[in-house]
């Protein structure tokens, strides 16, 4: 074997066992509180892009609904949910990955997105186009971008 | 959240239940007391009790409640109001003649401040010669098509929007009286599955935000009841007068659902619930929006 072909071979091994410690989606398991005690990923979380994601409009923006003090640099906190201010606190680790992961298995009626989750959706669309979903259609946070958002918000006491 | 009672409490703040019947645990948010006086002559009712059995609403107010003093001002003067301008050029149109069979808006009903006076306040609502629930622009539609021989207009184009809003301004204080019973009852059923189905990747109804949510703030924008008693409504965001239709498709665009079509039934029925949620608050369009 060529060397090139083995470090193909060697990448095609690694990227495996990537995706084979990564949970999908709908296969979480979810204790019966909703908490997640296992990491999506194990990958520590970033908690800079955890925070980043959390008040980007783009990836997570938890803020349109969640007040944030210690991310007060960032504009205009809605006040649909609660304050995640002190949610490390109140909260487990697994907890907290549960809520944003689908926080539909913690609070059976919330109106909180389900952040980690593919089917079950009344008019899936693409995105926000308008358009019906199609073959790009993915959960509203990849498992390591999950991972961010909990290691930042059990930084929260 | 403006429940003090609940916070703090996480959990249960956070579990919004819906059921019929039962007491809400919801935050929603009255807005402040303001009087929404036209021209400093006419007083509009921007708030009322609903009628039972509607709505989860303690009291419907007018989405001109909800918004920043200087836009409601705007609202508060024709003068001021660029709304006022769309009804100008609409009267145009009104008096234009098109199609084959030479015939102008006019020719048959006259002055829309005679012949409209009332029209929107009670719309939409069962047409009996096309056997279902119209709205007014589907009976523009009508009217170009089988009465003056001209092309339909587009739903939610801008000679559709201005003309809704010449005969909406012919009602302008006139209360919301739309019918849910007799041959109308099933549209209006409809009408209201939708709006308290959870759509879209976000799964949420009309209900998660304008029912549950009215007065809270969504990041800069403080939500509204979503009432339509307003349109069509000139929004300062995109600087012309926006039809219902094309408010529902944004919001429903906006929980990352497939929307569906200005002009289908399905949007028809929501418009009459919608309306009813309102019944009682004046016809007030055009209003002024962000």
């Amino acid at each position: 074997m060529k060397p090139a072909v083995l470090g193909m071979a060697a990448l095609i091994a690694a990227t495996t066992a990537l995706s084979a410690a990564e949970v999908e989606p709908g296969k979480v398991v979810f204790a019966e509180d909703g908490s997640v005690a296992t990491s999506l990923t194990g990958v520590p979380g970033d908690p800079a892009a955890g925070r980043k994601a959390i008040g980007s409009k783009k990836i997570g923006n938890c803020v349109a609904c969640h007040q944030i003090t210690e991310m007060s640099d960032v504009p205009f906190h809605g006040e649909i949910g609660p304050s995640l201010d002190g949610v490390g606190e109140r909260y487990t680790e697994a907890q907290i990955r549960g809520i944003v992961t689908d926080a539909k298995h913690t609070f059976a009626d919330t109106i909180m997105p389900s952040f980690y989750k593919v089917d079950g959706f009344i008019r899936p669309g693409k995105r926000y186009t308008g358009k019906a979903a199609d073959e790009t259609f993915g959960p509203l946070l990849e498992a390591q971008q999950i991972e961010d958002v909990v290691s930042y918000l059990v930084t929260l006491k | 959240m403006k429940n003090k009672s609940l916070n703090g409490v996480f959990g249960l703040v956070a579990v919004t239940t819906f059921a019929i019947g039962t007491v809400s645990v919801w935050a929603e948010t009255a807005p402040k007391p303001a009087k929404l006086v036209v021209n400093d002559e006419s007083e509009m009712v921007t708030e009322v009790k609903p009628a039972e059995g509607i709505s989860h609403l303690a009291t419907a107010y007018d989405g001109w409640r909800f918004r920043a003093s200087e836009t409601q001002a705007v609202q508060s003067d024709d003068f001021e109001n660029p709304g006022m301008i769309f009804v100008e050029q609409a009267l145009d149109n009104w008096n234009k003649v098109d199609g084959t069979e030479g015939k102008s808006c006019a020719s048959c009903h006259g002055a829309p401040e005679e012949s409209m006076v009332g029209v929107r306040a009670s719309y939409p609502k069962w047409d009996e010669t096309m056997g279902k629930v119209a709205t007014i622009e589907m009976e523009i539609n009508n009217c170009r098509t089988t009465r003056m021989g001209a092309e339909p207009w587009k739903y939610t184009g801008g000679e559709m929007t201005t003309m809704n809003a010449l005969i909406s301004v012919q009602s302008r204080g006139m209360p919301v009286n739309v019918a849910i019973d007799g041959p109308a009852q099933s549209a209006w059923e409809h009408g209201k599955e939708m709006y308290y189905t959870r759509t879209g990747e976000l799964e949420l109804s009309c209900a998660s935000c304008h029912e549950q949510h009215y007065g809270d703030k969504i990041r800069a924008e403080t939500l509204s009841q979503g009432q339509i008693n307003g349109f069509p409504s000139y929004r300062l965001k995109n600087g012309k007068l926006n039809s219902i239709h094309a408010r529902f498709k944004g919001c429903v665009r906006d929980t990352r659902a497939e929307t569906y079509k200005p002009g289908s039934q399905d949007f028809v029925d929501l418009e009459l619930y919608v309306a009813s949620r309102g019944n009682g608050l004046s016809v007030s369009g055009p209003s002024v929006r962000n």
